[in-house]
């Protein structure tokens, strides 16, 4: 893990791959979480992501060395963006490269759920009648 | 003693703020300040319990607290 966790700008997905390229690698996988134009049944015309950048950035730190503990040698480089996004755009990127698949594809998938657990960010999505609400998870959940 | 309470999202809405700074007494727990919090004008708009940080680390509601320390409420995470 190194370089920058949060960025305000979009997601350069090359520049991640190749924070886990390396000559022993045999799998590489690769998470990109996106905006969606609906949410439990609303059209949403855009997210505002804002986060408490310190404590985020400790927690993905600390996801992507779990991760490096449970998967030897996997290889991590994970980007959560933040600020106002479109329809489409990549809000999170994770990568993890391994030499065997199976580890990059867990490692990935821990990374993700993890992330989604724990780390501090949170979003407000803006619906196409005008409306923004920040977004409950939890709630979600308890609806359902 | 002193300590910061850092609002975010959602809760930051309810208070009006996105920090505050609380007075406490000496041997004051996290679940204090959040008392204090809730106290506040809009402070009913919070839950009873949500997830509560100290100094960027996730804490239990019955961990003592240093003067200086940065509390932070942690709304539903919602990151991805």
């Amino acid at each position: 893990m190194s370089a920058e966790l949060l960025v305000r700008a979009p997601i350069d997905v090359g520049a991640l791959l190749a924070r886990v390229a390396d000559a022993g690698v045999g799998a590489t996988s690769l998470f990109i979480g996106t905006v969606r134009e609906h949410n439990d049944g609303r059209a949403v015309s855009g997210i505002d992501y804002s986060a408490y950048d310190a404590m985020a950035e400790r927690e993905l730190a600390a996801i992507g060395a779990e991760a490096g503990e449970r998967w030897p040698g996997l290889r991590v480089a994970i980007v959560h963006r933040l600020g106002t996004l479109a329809v489409g755009e990549a809000s999170v990127a994770v990568a993890c490269a391994h030499e065997r698949r199976a580890a990059a594809f867990d490692g990935a998938r821990y990374v993700v759920e993890e992330l989604k657990r724990r780390v501090p960010i949170w979003k407000r999505e803006h619906y196409a009648d005008g409306t923004r609400e920040w977004v409950d998870p939890t709630a979600v959940a308890v609806a359902r | 003693m002193t300590v910061t309470v850092l609002l975010f999202a959602s809760y930051a809405d309810a208070l009006g703020h996105d920090a505050l700074t609380l007075d406490l007494p000496p041997g004051s727990t996290v679940g204090d300040a959040l008392h204090a919090v809730r106290a506040r004008s809009g402070g009913d708009r919070l839950p009873p319990a949500p997830a509560m940080a100290v100094n960027e680390r996730y804490a239990k509601l019955g961990d003592a607290l240093a003067a200086g320390d940065a509390v932070a409420i942690i709304p539903p995470v919602a990151g991805g």
